[in-house]
């Protein structure tokens, strides 16, 4: 029985991981569409904005800056923000945060 | 940092990938072959080997030693770029994502045995297959543009490269107050903007070399496709009596010897350089291999993947494909196509759950100058009862009005949607 016990949890912590999986934002792919400007896993070529190892909280108030308007300097962000949820932002915001510079 | 851990990560698997063979795959692991090294399918090719921790094994097919963008091409005209500054190396897909480029061109699928054939005569089997051939032309609407000689006097340059140049030294080579005379089919075609920009490329270098020139813009759609009232804006203001815009004028012959124009409805007209981007379809090979099933010109797919809705284990991507509502064929959407598709690949292959909500995004500048600029950009979600990608409401948008501080971004877009792509 001892055996068994620890290889029920795993097999309930894989299910729950894969019920939360298919509800969560998939926070790679979502931040794969920030790549093609700021480059791949945020690691920005030149004078784009680098988002690879920024602080979660600073990218996502950011975002719901340009969302809501509030960047009055913004060219093209505010228009790309509206079209995320604030779930997505938040899983984006924590992807780029983990990756290295 | 992160660079150098892929370089080191990259390298190690990718000298196993070298060592283990040339043209056909036989190290361990599952084999996507991808055909075509453009935005799209580059990108797929890079993010596959990336998101399999280096265990798929990767084959891209491509003919051309380099690299060039279509996206900039046209600031070759205008003489701002070189066609140097818009070329970059396949290597770095080698060297640091062990791709194995195979430098051939597929001639055809075996969508049953799973097998690509090459020009060079080598095949090459797959586990999946990914055809990302761009877009080839529909000479057939154009019956003189089959002529001998007609295709290498009348340029389209809507594929960056060869033509890029050729065209820019037919406007070199033009006398001052010549006409240059651009026919824009009806969409959907590659690039939506383009050829407007190139309007404005092409009166930047004649504004500053020629100035009594003409460019002449003879384009069936009803109006202006895309970003109009900022090109419209642009054309009267900085370029007035230069550029002149003519729409319904559909394009049904071409004589490349007299260099005249013939319309279904309009007078035939001639000028000193003819550009004429003609009607075009899904790249040849897909066309070819029966791919291209929406009105015999475009492949439709299953946006979650990019599986062909034609043939199974084959995924299709870029501008060959059928779009979804307000999706253009542009090199930024191809690129976000590639990844969507790698990430699904991956998953199909590893057994592991396929994202079921993608969500990305298109930004596309456009140089009204050498250094102004204006972008329309747009967000797509995936809607599961349309089972397509809708642009979302409330997103989404363009420029102001054509500014300087975009042109800078502009120029960092292709630098960094360049090494997302290709390093």
């Amino acid at each position: 029985m001892n055996k068994i016990i620890p290889w029920l949890m795993y097999f309930g912590l894989a299910t729950s991981l894969q019920a939360q999986a298919q509800t969560a934002p998939d926070a790679r792919s979502l931040a794969a569409s920030c790549a093609a400007c700021h480059g791949t896993n945020g690691n920005a070529q030149g004078s784009m904005v680098t988002l690879a190892g920024t602080h979660q909280q600073v990218i996502a108030q950011k975002m719901q800056d340009y969302k809501a308007g509030r960047v009055p300097t913004a060219t093209v962000m505010h228009q790309l923000a509206k079209g995320y949820t604030d779930d997505e932002i938040n899983a984006i915001a924590a992807y780029f945060a983990a990756q290295k510079k | 940092m992160q660079r150098r851990h892929l370089l080191q990560t990259g390298s190690a698997l990718g000298v196993m990938g070298l060592m283990s063979g040339c043209a056909s795959p036989s190290g361990q692991g599952p084999k996507v072959v991808v055909i075509g090294a453009g935005y799209a399918g580059a990108t797929a090719a890079k993010y596959i080997r990336m998101w399999s921790d280096y265990g798929i094994q990767v084959t891209l097919v491509e003919p051309n030693p380099a690299f060039v963008s279509c996206p900039l091409s046209n600031l070759v005209l205008g003489g701002s770029k070189r066609m140097a500054d818009i070329t970059s190396p396949y290597d770095n897909l080698v060297r640091r994502h062990g791709v194995k480029w195979v430098q051939d061109r597929a001639t055809s699928i075996d969508v049953d045995k799973r097998v690509v054939q090459l020009a060079g005569g080598s095949a090459l089997s797959y586990d999946r297959l990914i055809v990302s051939p761009g877009v080839d032309f529909m000479w057939d609407s154009l019956p003189g543009m089959k002529q001998a000689g007609a295709q290498d006097k009348v340029l389209h340059a809507w594929k960056g490269g060869p033509q890029t140049l050729a065209l820019r030294q037919q406007l070199e080579a033009m006398p001052d107050g010549g006409v240059f005379a651009m026919s824009i089919p009806l969409g959907p075609y590659r690039c939506p903007p383009g050829p407007y920009e190139r309007a404005c490329q092409v009166a930047t270098y004649f504004s500053q070399n020629k100035p009594k020139s003409k460019v002449l813009i003879l384009d069936a759609n009803d109006d202006v496709t895309s970003k109009g009232a900022l090109f419209k804006k642009a054309w009267a203001e900085r370029y007035a009596g230069m550029i002149e815009y003519r729409p319904k004028h559909q394009l049904v012959d071409v004589d490349a010897a007299s260099g005249t124009l013939k319309f279904e409805f309009n007078d035939d007209l001639k000028a000193n350089v003819l550009n004429v981007i003609p009607p075009m379809r899904a790249g040849d090979i897909a066309f070819k291999t029966g791919l291209a099933t929406a009105n015999q010109r475009w492949c439709e797919v299953d946006f979650l993947t990019f599986e062909s809705k034609a043939a199974k284990n084959v995924h299709v991507l870029g501008d060959a494909i059928q779009i979804a509502p307000a999706m253009p064929k542009s090199g930024h959407m191809a690129n976000q196509h590639g990844k969507t598709c790698a990430a699904a690949v991956v998953a199909l292959l590893t057994g592991q759950a396929v994202n079921q909500t993608p969500v990305y995004n298109n930004t596309c500048y456009s140089f009204v100058s050498a250094k102004d600029v204006v972008h329309v950009a747009s967000v797509h979600r995936y809607d599961a009862d349309k089972k397509t990608m809708l642009a979302v409401p409330g997103s989404g948008g363009l420029s102001a009005a054509a500014n300087e501080l975009e042109g800078v971004y502009a120029l960092a877009w292709a630098q960094n949607i360049w090494a997302d792509t290709l390093a």
